[in-house]
């Protein structure tokens, strides 16, 4: 079958195999590249893939097809797939689609299963995954009759990317797979898609938000994930700049607004900037866009923004109320919702308020490692400050989960939607390398970075095959200070510096990529960074630079677990590594 | 405190599991749960009674909407309903001392259904209070309760206060044509929790 006639089967009704089913639903669905591992249940739909234009790539693990397809689908806001067999290729993908769960990512995977007449047996390979993925999917689908695929197929797409995105999970018998069905495309075209009947956004409501926002003093935007979701990144600017009003992000939130725009103050949070922590208890309005108050962000509930009132525009009724009450809600599209509310409002000076955050930063800037004297020794904030400077911004930063993850939120300035890809809500360790390898499939013609400490690197480093066997370009930065690097910040900081089981072993990183064939260097100072990141970028294939940085180094500042906002552990006004305490 | 919602839901394999783990997810507690067709073809109603926070029936709510299986939430709250529940209740009994229970039977208008030589079984209809009453006061007896089977409750409005009648007045869901209330009063307080 050539592809001219796959794509007949969009408009002609055609009696095709289930497993045939499976990727023109696909190709119908503009599906181009698919992440998955075969294995006996999934056999027969890999044996129709050649038959479809659709590019296919093999993972090491399933964790790393789950991954990458999300990876993809945050890179390029399409819908990311993935394929598995039944049992353990299933719950192999358990991690990847909890990690798109939590950060409302659409995803949809499509796992074999036994054959119906076996179903309920423990035959071999059988999980039941549908149970297993009912809490972490927005929905699943246990198919066994051909007939039943493409609809299922089509609707998983529906759910996967309207209201509040998310995973899908398929399963299909093998039998459905292996059975014939008339394939009618349009025919299987779910029902119109059903707004959450609780948005709600009325006039009222409307008048409401925009009266607070005129007649506030210390207002803030707390720009969130949402904003990318929606495609809202206009509309916040636009709130913005008409109204003068600073915004903080959150981690999800980084690239939704331009980090170099004047009034962007930074990330706010449990690592985030002090004058961004500070101006949000200070705050008299808080405008929240497309987040959801989760508790790394608000600290404690009971001592958040105490002055302020709170104005919540979020899809996700769900989310309305649920950690932080809310003076007025606008639960809807954060696109549709702007786009009404800013008629509203004509203009502000919002200066004085502006003025005062800028103002307090004074002391922290002091703070900040970029303005501490500079032995040549490496921190891993140098590296992400210089790989920021190198690649001018323009790079598709993937990381890991941990100190490393939060000092390129802080020292990496993305300008662009959709530049940072990071585990969020569930904080995924061994996210970072598969997820570039889904982001790369999505942007060819993007620099990809790979960010990941020595712990979380190991977790999925297999997947090296997986960019050697794709011949993509990604360059990977492994930030290692030879410790479990977070866990251990907090055995230093809350349980008495016993670094139980944080200390960690690592392969020579550089040998290991040379194994794959991948070249890489290791980098012990900072005189030799600028070097090594050029040649990184400058080699055709992929490259590995394993960054010795400083072992003990923590990620300031801190709000502790628990704690208000304002109560942070600052940056040490000087570097407690190479000076000495009795120098304050 | 008690939140009863009456959901209507599509009747496949697979849903009651959606609708109990969302409670699980939410760590909140289901008291009782019913099923069973519902006038409209394809869909099943359910009565759920949760004991959660005064603040968590948004929540609840706006989750079990986002289950693809459920079409309609209605959050009865303290509006006017008829609430019911059955229980079939066995009761060690002889011929010596059944009478007692027949009178106590009479007083809670129960009715005795089955009756042998060692045991007899009462079927009682009713708010959750009456049922309880006459288990507690069959519990003081002698006669021994063997067996006790319960429905869970059942709730409807009162009225013309059907969904189908909200519907077709043009309200989007049956609790929002209820209560006129402002946004965010109607979703309730914010649990009171603490993160980790």
């Amino acid at each position: 079958m050539s592809t001219n006639e796959s794509n007949a089967h969009l408009t002609t009704p055609t009696r095709l195999t289930g497993a045939e089913i499976v990727w023109a639903t696909l190709v119908g669905e503009g599906v181009t590249d698919v992440f998955g591992y075969p294995g006996g249940a999934i056999l027969p739909v890999y044996d129709a893939l050649r038959k479809f234009p659709i590019h296919h790539v093999l993972v090491r693990h399933e964790q790393g097809a789950s991954h990458m397809a999300d990876g993809y689908a945050r890179a390029s806001g399409k819908v990311g797939v993935a394929i598995a067999t039944s049992g353990p290729g299933a719950t192999n993908l358990v991690t990847g689609i909890a990690t798109a769960m939590l950060d409302s990512i659409p995803m949809v995977c499509i796992t074999g299963n036994v054959s119906s007449k076996v179903l309920g047996t423990d035959a071999f390979q059988e999980v039941d995954i549908t149970g297993i993925t009912l809490p972490i999917t927005k929905h699943n689908f246990m198919i066994n009759r051909p007939e039943d695929i493409a609809p299922a197929i089509r609707y998983a797409f529906q759910i996967a990317k309207s209201g509040r995105p998310g995973p899908v999970l398929v399963d299909i018998t093998k039998d459905a797979q292996q059975a014939t069905a008339i394939f009618d495309f349009a025919a299987a075209k779910p029902a119109p898609y059903k707004p959450h009947p609780m948005l709600h956004c009325t006039s009222e409501h409307l008048a409401a938000a925009a009266d607070l926002i005129r007649n506030a003093k210390r207002p803030i935007i707390l720009a969130g994930h949402g904003i990318m979701r929606a495609n809202a990144m206009e509309q916040v600017r636009t709130l913005a700049e008409r109204m003068q009003i600073p915004v903080g992000t959150t981690l999800l939130g980084i690239g939704s607004f331009p980090a170099s725009h004047p009034l962007n103050m930074g990330m706010m949070g449990m690592h985030g900037e002090s004058w961004v922590n500070n101006a949000i208890q200070e705050a008299d309005l808080l405008i929240a866009c497309g987040m959801r108050f989760d508790d790394r962000v608000i600290g404690t509930p009971a001592t958040y923004a105490p002055n302020a009132k709170k104005i919540h525009i979020e899809i996700d009724p769900a989310e309305i109320n649920k950690n932080i009450k809310v003076d007025v809600a606008l639960v809807g599209d954060l696109h549709h919702v702007l786009e009404q509310l800013l008629p509203l409002l004509p203009g502000r000076d919002g200066s004085a308020w502006i003025n005062a955050i800028n103002s307090s930063k004074g002391t922290a800037a002091v703070r900040d490692i970029r303005n501490l004297p500079d032995s040549g020794h490496l921190y891993a904030a140098h590296v992400m400050h210089d790989l920021w400077r190198i690649t001018g911004g323009n790079a598709v930063v993937c990381t890991d989960v941990g100190q490393h993850q939060m000092w390129e939120a802080q020292y990496y300035r993305h300008d662009q939607p959709r530049t940072l890809i990071t585990s969020g809500g569930l904080g995924t360790m061994g996210f970072a390398l598969p997820a570039a390898i889904g982001a790369k499939i999505a942007c060819p013609e993007k620099e990809v970075w790979v960010i990941a400490g020595d712990g979380g690197f190991q977790m999925t480093a297999s997947e090296l095959a997986t960019i050697v066997q794709e011949k993509i370009k990604i360059n990977i930065a492994v930030i290692n200070n030879g410790y479990l690097g977070m866990v251990r910040q907090w055995q230093e900081f809350f349980y008495e510096r016993n670094y139980q089981s944080t200390p960690l072993v690592s392969p020579d990183f550089v040998k290991l990529a040379d194994a794959h064939g991948i070249p890489g260097i290791a980098v012990r100072d900072r005189g030799d960074l600028e070097a090594a990141v050029d040649e990184a970028r400058g080699v055709e294939g992929a490259f590995l630079i394993n960054f010795l940085v400083e072992q003990e180094d923590s990620v300031y500042p801190m709000i502790p677990a628990g704690s208000a906002l304002h109560e942070m552990i600052r940056r040490p006004s000087h570097n407690p590594l190479i000076e000495k305490p009795e120098d304050e | 405190m008690l939140h009863t919602f009456v959901a209507y839901v599509e009747d496949k394999p697979g849903v009651l599991t959606r609708v109990a783990s969302l409670f699980r997810r939410l760590n909140i507690n289901i008291n009782s749960l019913t099923v069973g067709r519902s006038e409209r073809p394809g869909l099943s109603r359910m009565t759920i009674v949760a004991d959660a926070d005064e603040s968590a029936a948004n929540r609840m709510r706006a989750s079990l909407y986002k289950l693809e299986v459920v079409v309609e939430v209605d959050d009865i709250g303290k509006s006017a309903s008829v609430t019911r529940e059955l229980a079939l209740i066995k009761v060690a009994a002889t011929a010596e001392n059944r009478s007692s229970v027949f009178e106590l039977a009479e007083v809670f208008r129960a009715r005795i259904v089955d009756l042998t030589s060692e045991s007899l079984m009462i079927e009682i209809t009713g708010v959750e209070s009456k049922i309880e009453g006459l288990i507690q006061v069959l519990n003081e007896q002698e006669n021994r309760v063997l067996e006790v089977c319960r429905s869970g409750k059942m709730t409807m409005r009162r009225g013309q206060h059907t969904s189908r009648v909200l519907r077709a007045l043009g309200a989007v869901d049956g609790a929002s044509a209820q209560s006129a209330n402002l946004l965010p009063e109607a979703y309730g307080e914010p649990e009171a929790t603490e993160p980790e």
